[in-house]
């Protein structure tokens, strides 16, 4: 869905995205990231259980909602990402509450 | 030109829209009159508790004589009001705390009322798993529950229109007058009404009706806070609350969970404001951390305090004016009315039609406070 | 100057918000030497219209135009006024006695200021369409922020959709970085060209007139335009498909598509002041509530002001004088003798004056149609978080309920994790439009802090706030 441009490369480091090791740019935010890394949602809805993407990526959906190192419900469009952060997407009805 | 009727209510709240049903389920043709909108404040934005549990023992008749109409909600208003019979739980922290429950057990059997029972370590932990492993037991109330306040007093509201109350919205009241045998109420539409009786129902601002009638109480304004979680794992049926620290905590079937317990923020009566203290939602948070480990995960969404009135006994005020004839007073239920609401209204409008109730509401008396006045 | 430090816990002036309003104020008040500091939630200042200005990878400086790198300035004048700057800072309440709660560094942090500028911008108005919370559809501000912060272009069928200024921008700049785009559906009413001829003879003066013109142009050169859409709906399983449009009131088209860009203006971003009761009232032109304030910003809460796009819309340029003047109020008010050192309060005027010529001509022609702000279709999704729908609040103003709060009582609308930030105008709306009455005897959500969701851990680790509030008010 997106392409990065070639002089906005920079500096690679690597995350985990539900156990799977995914090379990210440094600089980016854990919402940007999964985007650029083509991962389709990051969550799917409490409610109906439908997928959810990030949707405005200035933080006031909350779409972007995933789990950073153990900790719920973080806003992806706001946290950075760090070398060995560990991201994990949202299961709404399965896992509420993460 | 007044309107006229057979009784004012004044407060659209859980007593008011109670009373107001029940005067007109024996035929009698009541006006309510609320300054905002029905449930707008306690009654609407409390935390939903249907409890006999750990009630001030003055008022476990009332609570009791409540809870069968809560049984029947359904019937009595034509929805559910959300009510889900799955408990509370008074948790114990301590086996001091402990002993002073079974104690408060053994005065209930006493006085003829069954519905708390002691529990030890074992049960509590088969009630609320989650809780954590220091407390050594508790009191159930196994057909105490919870339900949706907002909704409760809304279809409180809605049947008794249905049955030809009138209730007035958006209107408040300026002035009561004696004229003869019938009371008319001014009101800031430049409307008044008439009617033999008049029940102040006005929850925070009862204060302010007492005070027109020359019969000032001793009411403070409080406003309890709650806060709302993100949705969590399913893992507690029943509410659970605390007596030596403020807490009471229900988890809904979304996974939300709602934090309450009596910490108070600042109310303003005039402009219907509320401010929260965060130090004692810091303390309300703790206290979960503590309780509930499990519910170190949680992210806090919404937290948000009604205006109710609070007196010192911390018991309602039911029952007629000592100074007026043809007023009754019902407020003052200091942040614990909600289950009240069915009962309490029922009792008024029997009190009203026939002059007297089998309840016992003696403790209840406005006069309790004439040495303060 | 940024980063985890333990923030001050008294400051004279604490502005919310480092976009171009809360830079311009921040540098203002700490060059006449108050203590201030300047809290922003993203990683980096800028706000979401200069967002990532000292950190975007995208080099070639027209790609994102002269205008975006005006913000290198505003960073500038604050970094050397000897402000703090605290990014990664989440304020989710302030008080009347102005306690700042701040998430700050995985921690709770209570700071008192003697002043409070909010300066928390603009988000972009609801745009709620069938289909519209599938992945695949994205606001045009969001895809805007990718590119600025992270160098990231769409790529496959682009359709962007909707109207204004903003739209056309983002246009602009994909195509310059190499980006192809499918179509722009445009939703401008046909009508709001006539209504805004009025207005041009003011419009002619601004500096927006000719550069927009100028980048319409360019964009129509390369993009295939569609006027006059009345209709949208994005449509996929579990990810977007395709696009069903119509025009006027024509039959309905379809178009693949793998990106969905939805833009119809922004809006003032107002949880925070309402969460304080800061008195606010309805726009009837840009549609949505602006607060109550006077010349300088103040607001209707002593001591705190707001300035910039949280103040009503007005645009980067005039959000940074607005700041300017939020800030000469509180050097005034604090440190009087400083004021001399300031620029002269006049020249702040005549220069928001210009800044916002023009800006009634903007706001009549890209006043987005009613088609796009109260959804005509009973299933579409008005609140995302808890998935209500436009049917079943108009079924409950049918049973009864007049308001916002009651409708969010029955329904949950609102009380999601966004806080009603993507639903709340629809619901004002939708709720008006049904009961035949104006949004401002609707009104709107009731806020509460926290106004951002925060850990229960944060909260429950939280200090003791110096001024232990006296909790009851005896009456």
């Amino acid at each position: 869905m997106f392409r990065r441009l070639p002089e906005a490369a920079g500096a690679a480091l690597a995350v985990s995205v539900d156990g799977q090791r995914v090379e990210v740019r440094a600089g980016d935010t854990v919402a940007a990231a999964l985007l650029a890394a083509g991962f389709g949602h990051c969550r799917t809805s409490p409610v109906s259980g439908a997928p959810r993407a990030p949707y405005c990526m200035m933080g006031v959906c909350f779409e972007c909602l995933v789990t950073v190192d153990g900790v719920g419900n973080r806003q992806g469009c706001l946290v950075p990402v760090r070398e060995g952060m560990l991201i994990e997407t949202q299961r709404g009805e399965r896992e509420v509450g993460r | 030109m007044s309107t006229t009727g057979d009784a004012i209510v004044i407060g659209g709240g859980i007593h008011g829209c109670s009373t107001a049903l029940h005067l007109a389920l024996r035929g009698l043709k009541p006006i309510l009159i609320e300054k905002d909108h029905a449930g707008r404040h306690a009654s609407g934005v409390n935390a939903g508790g249907v409890r006999q549990l750990a009630r001030h023992l003055d008022e476990v008749p009332l609570s009791v004589a409540s809870m069968e109409l809560w049984e029947r909600i359904a019937d009595l208003v034509g929805d559910d009001c959300g009510f889900k019979s799955e408990g509370q739980v008074l948790v114990a922290e301590t086996e001091a705390e402990l002993e002073g429950f079974r104690d408060r057990v053994d005065e209930l059997r006493l006085r003829g009322f069954t519905q708390e029972e002691l529990i030890g370590r074992a049960e509590l932990k088969r009630l609320v798993p989650a809780v954590s492993d220091t407390c050594p037991g508790g009191i159930v109330s196994r057909r105490d529950g919870a339900a949706e306040p907002f909704r409760t007093t809304q279809a409180f509201r809605r049947k008794a229109v249905a049955l030809g109350a009138k209730v007035l919205e958006g209107i408040t009241v300026t002035g009561l007058a004696r004229n003869g045998s019938t009371w008319r109420i001014s009101t800031s539409a430049g409307t008044s009404y008439e009617a033999p009786v008049v029940v102040n129902a006005a929850g925070a601002w009862a204060g302010r009706i007492a005070a027109m009638l020359g019969e000032p109480v001793p009411l403070e304004v409080i406003a309890p806070m709650l806060m709302i979680t993100s949705r969590m794992p399913l893992f507690i049926s029943p509410v659970v609350i605390l007596r030596g620290r403020k807490l009471s905590f229900k988890q809904f079937a979304n996974g939300t969970a709602l934090i309450g317990g009596g910490h108070l923020g600042r109310a303003d009566l005039d402009s219907n404001r509320t401010e929260l203290d965060l130090a004692k939602l810091a303390e309300s948070a703790r206290t979960v951390w503590e309780l509930f480990p499990i519910m170190r995960q949680a992210t806090i969404v919404r937290a948000w305090a009604g205006i109710e009135a609070r007196m010192p006994d911390d018991i309602p005020v039911i029952g007629p004016s000592a100074t007026s004839e043809g007023i009754y007073h019902q407020f003052g239920f200091s942040a614990h009315g909600f289950q009240l609401g069915p009962g309490v209204g029922a009792l008024m409008a029997e009190l009203i039609a026939t002059g007297s109730t089998n309840l016992p509401i003696a403790p209840f008396s406005i006069t309790r406070f004439g040495s303060s006045r | 100057m940024t980063g985890a430090a333990a923030l001050d816990d008294k400051v004279d002036v604490a502005v919310i918000g480092a976009g171009p309003a809360g830079l311009a104020a921040g540098a203002l008040s700490a060059r006449a030497g108050l203590a201030t500091v300047v809290l922003d939630e993203n990683p980096a200042p800028g706000g979401q219209i200069y967002r990532a200005i000292t950190t975007t990878p995208v080099q070639r400086k027209e790609i994102l135009g002269t205008d975006y790198w005006h913000g290198r300035e505003l960073v500038r004048e604050l970094e050397s006024s000897g402000a703090r700057l605290a990014t990664g800072a989440t304020v989710w309440s302030i008080s009347r006695d102005l306690e700042v709660a701040v998430s700050h560094g995985g921690r709770a942090h209570l700071l008192h200021a003697r002043r409070i500028v909010i300066a928390t911008g603009a988000l972009e108005r609801p745009f709620p369409v069938p289909g519209w919370t599938l992945p695949g559809v994205m606001t045009a501000g969001g895809a805007q922020t990718l590119l600025k912060s992270s160098g990231l272009v769409p790529e496959g069928r682009v359709v962007l959709a909707g109207t204004g200024p903003l739209l056309w921008l983002l246009a602009a700049q994909l195509l310059r970085a190499g980006g192809a785009i499918t179509a722009i559906l445009d939703t401008t009413p046909r009508q709001n060209y006539v209504r805004a001829l009025r207005h041009a003879p003011a419009f002619v003066l601004s500096p927006y007139l000719i550069k927009g013109l100028r980048m319409m142009a360019e964009v129509r050169r390369k993009v295939r335009v569609i006027s006059g859409v009345t209709r949208l709906e994005a449509v996929g399983e579990g990810k977007l498909k395709e696009i069903i449009f119509a025009t006027g009131n024509g039959a309905a088209a379809r178009m693949a598509a793998d990106l969905l860009l939805l833009h119809q203006g922004v809006v003032p971003n107002v949880n925070l002041a309402m969460s304080i009761g800061i008195v606010h009232r309805w726009d009837g032109l840009q549609l949505c509530w602006v607060p109550e304030i006077d010349r300088h910003g103040n607001s209707s809460v002593p001591d705190i002001a707001i300035a910039g796009d949280g103040a009503g819309i007005g645009g980067a340029v005039a959000a940074a004088e607005r700041g300017r003047l939020a800030a000469i109020a509180a050097v005034r008010a604090l440190a009087p003798a400083a004021v001399s050192g300031l620029p002269a309060e006049q020249a702040v005027m005549q220069a928001l004056a210009k800044a916002e010529a023009g800006r009634a001509f903007l706001d009549t022609l890209y006043q987005p149609s009613a088609d796009f702000r109260i959804p005509a279709g009973d299933d579409t999704i008005v609140c995302r978080c808890e998935e209500v729908t436009a049917g079943q609040i108009r079924a409950n103003v049918a049973l009864g309920c007049e308001g916002p709060n009651q409708m969010k009582s029955f329904l949950r609308c609102g009380m999601g994790p966004c806080q009603g930030r993507l639903c709340g105008l629809t619901v004002t709306e939708t709720i008006a439009a049904a009961r035949g009455v104006s949004p401002a005897q609707v009104g709107y959500y009731r806020l509460r802090p926290p106004v951002k969701p925060i850990p229960l851990a944060e909260v429950a680790a939280m200090p003791q706030p110096e001024s232990a509030v006296k909790a009851v008010v005896r009456r």
